[in-house]
């Protein structure tokens, strides 16, 4: 119960942080205060609170699971992919949303498209599909809240109670602080994710009698020795995942973000400290995910190992349900809190405990960026804010906050857990096939509002096609896959036992493809936009005018 | 010139991600613990941040800034239908 007591005063902190930040903003009530912290963020709270509010619960919790499964392989897939995908997209695509938006005032890209591409409902198709992606991302907040909470305190506190603690935490400091509140307790919550994500790997490798013995026991069992390497990835598949990372500049929480900053000078230390950032967090996780292979004295993990093993052995003999059932024991997301649970001390466990909740709760960033894009998008866009002000503007954004964590909060405690472990995969397929609307916004004259009407259809249909399928279609035992179309004997899209194969490569490929094709197809088809929208975005079009 | 030999750098720093040569190695364990695979994406994410130090340092886009300087109430209002 102490390390739930620790959780209880760190969510107590957050609290403070959180509303003590958001009572320093100008208190005009105006909607670039609240949403966007009067676009005054210094340097080292931009590259801290950016980081943060990409460090989810699937990001720290999943990427220690993947690893205890998978092995070596997860830092390669997703953390140097977004060491060096996630600076660049800043560095590229970030300082421009940075100069447009202080240049027209604009708060959400959603306003950057409409006005870019003089279009009305088309913004609000861009809204409809960016909302969709980003809904699961909060529920799944929701339910490692409940699971941490109620993990920590060894059972005593309950999942639907630990949930909506979290869920009140977060709201509360959204809805009083705003992205002022939400950026400072972002950044404390990165700076103490850090700071004890060393401790860990202090106290866990010290435990286990040294990492060199243990790298060696894993090396000597035949079922643990390929997790060194990447022999269980295939090469296609680690290609193709390279292009994940492309869809964090598309989320709208961190497109928004990038508007905050005071001077676009505040990116340089962003771009070269992001990856290290990254180095420090994944690394360890990683690192610490494939030990747990080794821990079969921690009696949770050694239950996962032998359900494992299980699964390899007899996959052509059990049932679909017991597959599942294996599948689901043999999970390694929770192989952290295990470990910590076994073998650091209790008061360092709460501490810890503390800052794996620091990433569960990075879903404050993406409630306040939706109810941003409500308030703006939707109400203000339909006329809400031109009849009725801008207090009440922010005064219905911050109602919209309310009920996002209301919803959010019941259906954690409705859905199975699995459900939003895919939905949040679908996600970050989604906004990167968004990607080429803003490249060609940015960057392409040429482009029309139709293409990006063609971008957003296609990419609710292929995420559309790829849920039936996955639905219909139940993953296949690990190392075996269901082919589900072929031409002249060649597997062209395969059930993978993680999800679904195009030619091998993960669906984003064909998607980011199909998706910048029919940008480029559809545009050159269409009416461009007036020379003089074209002339607030490129410098050559202002001085040919 | 500048530009082109910058962006043969972020390519090249694609490629060296694909790094196959380490795909079915996990000796030598780098400090007697970390396999080679790992230890080469560590290395890795230190080299990409030096490269992004030098695209901010020799081509960082300084016309934007200076471009809203003065032209925040230029832009037309950002909820007009």
């Amino acid at each position: 119960m102490i390390p739930a007591l620790i959780v209880f005063a760190y969510l107590g902190l957050v609290l403070y942080i959180g509303i003590g930040a958001g009572r320093r903003g100008s208190g005009d009530g105006a909607a670039e205060g609240y949403f966007l912290a009067d676009r005054s963020l210094g340097q080292y709270v931009f590259l801290l609170s950016l980081f943060g509010t990409n460090m989810t619960a699937f990001t720290i919790l999943g990427s220690a699971g993947h690893a205890f499964a998978n092995g070596v392989v997860t830092y390669g897939l997703m953390g140097s992919s977004s060491a060096f995908l996630i600076p660049l997209t800043l560095y590229l695509f970030g300082t421009r949303v940075w100069a447009l938006g202080k240049r027209h005032g604009f708060i959400t890209p959603v306003q950057m498209y409409r006005d870019r591409w003089e279009c009305g409902h088309i913004g609000t198709a861009i809204f409809a599909i960016q909302a969709t992606l980003l809904v699961p991302y909060i529920v799944i907040a929701v339910m490692g809240g409940g699971t941490t909470l109620s993990a920590v305190s060894g059972g005593v506190v309950p999942y639907w109670f630990g949930g909506l603690v979290v869920a009140a935490v977060v709201m509360s400091y959204v809805f009083f602080g705003g992205m002022r509140g939400t950026a400072w307790v972002n950044t404390f919550q990165t700076v103490l994710f850090l700071a004890f994500g060393a401790a860990a790997i202090i106290f866990i490798g010290v435990s286990v009698g040294g990492f060199p013995q243990a790298m060696e026991r894993l090396l000597d069992a035949p079922d643990s020795a390929p997790l060194l390497t990447r022999e269980r990835v295939p090469p296609k598949f680690f290609f193709s995942y390279m292009l994940i990372p492309l869809s964090s500049i598309m989320f709208p929480h961190i497109s928004i973000f990038c508007l905050t900053a005071r001077k676009m000078s505040q990116f340089k230390k962003t771009v070269v400290f992001y990856p290290l950032c990254i180095l420090a967090i994944w690394l360890p996780c990683t690192f610490l995910g494939l030990t747990a292979n080794a821990m079969t004295d921690v009696p949770g993990i050694e239950s996962k190992l032998e359900a494992r093993a299980t699964l390899a052995a007899e996959h052509e003999t059990l049932s679909s349900v017991e597959t599942t059932e294996l599948q689901r024991a043999a999970a390694g997301d929770d192989v952290i809190i295990l470990m910590l649970d076994y073998y650091a001390p209790l008061w360092l466990a709460g501490l810890l405990g503390a800052g794996i909740m620091a990433a569960v709760m990075a879903s404050d960033s993406q409630i306040l960026a939706l109810s941003t894009m409500f308030a703006e998008d939707v109400f203000a866009y339909y006329g809400g804010a031109s009849r009725f002000g801008s207090v009440v503007q922010v005064q219905t954004g911050r109602m919209f906050v309310v009920l996002i964590a209301l919803v959010a909060y019941a259906i954690a405690l409705q859905a199975p857990p699995g459900i939003f472990s895919i939905a949040v995969q679908y996600a970050f397929s989604g906004f990167a096939t968004l990607l080429p609307l803003l490249i060609a916004a940015l960057f392409w004259k040429g482009s029309t509002k139709w293409g990006a009407l063609a971008v957003v259809v296609w990419t609710g249909v292929t995420m559309t096609a790829i849920a039936v399928l996955q639905a219909v279609v139940a993953a296949p035992p690990p190392g075996t896959v269901v082919s589900i179309l072929s031409v002249g004997g060649v597997d062209l899209v395969t059930r993978t036992p993680g999800g679904t194969d195009v030619l091998g490569f993960m669906p984003v490929l064909p998607m980011l493809v199909g998706s910048s094709l029919l940008m480029i197809l559809v545009s050159w088809l269409t009416p461009k936009p007036k020379p003089e929208t074209l002339a607030r975005y490129f410098s050559d079009s202002r001085r040919a005018g | 010139m500048k530009y082109w030999l910058l962006a043969t750098l972020v390519v090249a720093l694609y490629f060296l991600h694909q790094d196959y040569w380490f795909w079915h190695s996990a000796r030598p364990l780098v400090f007697g613990f970390v396999p080679i695979g790992l230890f080469y994406h560590g290395v890795y994410s230190l080299a990409v941040s030096v490269v992004m130090w030098v695209l901010i340092r020799f081509a960082w886009p300084e016309h934007l800034e200076s471009e809203t300087v003065g032209t925040e109430t230029t832009g037309p209002d950002r909820n007009t239908p």
